[in-house]
């Protein structure tokens, strides 16, 4: 048994389990992803690094987390 | 000697009317070398999941200084308007400028753009503050409409993505640069030095390329030589190029020669 209960939650196409009332902000650092080198996609919508930490996840959201990569 | 016009695209001005991609190198380190050599100032870049596995997750701001380069993010692989809206968000988010590179991509063999997508996105984006920069093939109708619906900068094709084919139809190009208003960039088909002096004759703005440089055997080499050779190009254009004869014309005095 876990202390914390969890939620499933896809990330990047992944399904993957959260800390039940995680913010944003926490699952990127749960990720060890620095906030300033990525772009979130919650539910298809974007949200800008200042709302990471106020945006929960709840069970069943579709995240996308991107950057910049070579390209032509 | 022509004196040039500055190189000024969206309300930003260029030393460099050539622009170059960063996919597809060998690595990180030949990449950089190469951009340096090509002496390009706009640089593209892709939009692409982070990779969640801690070893390979690097971007390629990594390596690239956004101070120092204009990134400029694309579109590619996206196969609808929808994908290609969503895409350039992400991209502006991502928090550099808000041109984006469009592409709408139309079929998987030929990459060929989805011309009916690219107007559609581009009159969404251009809507939402973008300043777009359209992926389009040699069609002046819609080249034209791209403008109309307000593209900062129409790019079409000198050949397929990544083909190396070099200019198919120079005459389109030519046509297209005369009509349109908005800068001209051809995108797309330069496989080596040649075919980027050629394209440049032909009195477009600049030229974006890839896999020229990146396919190259040496390609911080191939970049030199682009870099020279989209200067020549441009030079020759604007020197104005003797009229084409289907029969000789003697160089030397036709007097004066002995009985």
């Amino acid at each position: 048994m876990t202390a914390t209960t969890t939620i499933d939650i896809v990330v990047n196409g992944d399904r993957r389990a959260v800390p039940a009332d995680a913010t944003l902000l926490e699952l990127l650092h749960l990720l060890e992803l620095d906030p300033r080198t990525v772009v979130v996609e919650h539910n298809r919508t974007i949200v800008r690094r200042p709302d990471l930490e106020r945006a929960r996840i709840a069970p069943g959201d579709v995240i996308e987390l991107v950057h910049f990569v070579g390209g032509g | 000697m022509s004196q040039d016009t500055p190189f000024t695209i969206g309300g930003r001005t260029f030393q460099s009317r050539l622009m170059v991609g960063t996919g597809k190198y060998r690595d990180n380190d030949e990449m950089v070398r190469a951009i340096e050599a090509s002496g390009a100032e706009i640089v593209t870049v892709a939009v692409r999941r982070v990779t969640l596995d801690r070893a390979e997750r690097e971007g390629i701001l990594y390596h690239l200084d956004p101070k120092r380069y204009f990134l400029l993010a694309n579109t590619a692989g996206c196969y609808s308007a929808d994908e290609a809206i969503r895409y350039a968000r992400l991209a502006r988010e991502a928090g550099f400028n808000e041109f984006v590179k469009l592409e709408v991509i139309g079929d998987q063999e030929t990459l060929l753009p989805d011309v009916a997508g690219l107007l559609e996105a581009t009159r969404v984006l251009v809507r939402e503050g973008f300043k777009v920069l359209a992926y389009t093939n040699e069609d002046l109708i819609t080249a034209l409409r791209l403008e109309e619906a307000g593209a900062t900068a129409v790019m079409p094709l000198a050949s397929p993505i990544g083909s190396g084919l070099g200019l198919l139809n120079p005459l389109g190009i030519r046509i297209i640069k005369r009509r349109l208003g908005v800068p001209v960039v051809v995108d797309a088909g330069v496989g080596t030095a040649s075919d980027a002096c050629i394209t440049m004759e032909q009195g477009v703005d600049g030229i974006l390329m890839n896999t020229a440089l990146a396919a190259a055997r040496d390609p911080v080499g191939m970049a030199h030589a682009m870099r020279l050779a989209v200067a020549a190009g441009r030079a020759a254009y604007l020197a104005g190029r003797m009229p084409r004869r289907e029969v000789a014309v003697p160089s030397s005095p036709a007097e004066g020669m002995l009985d």
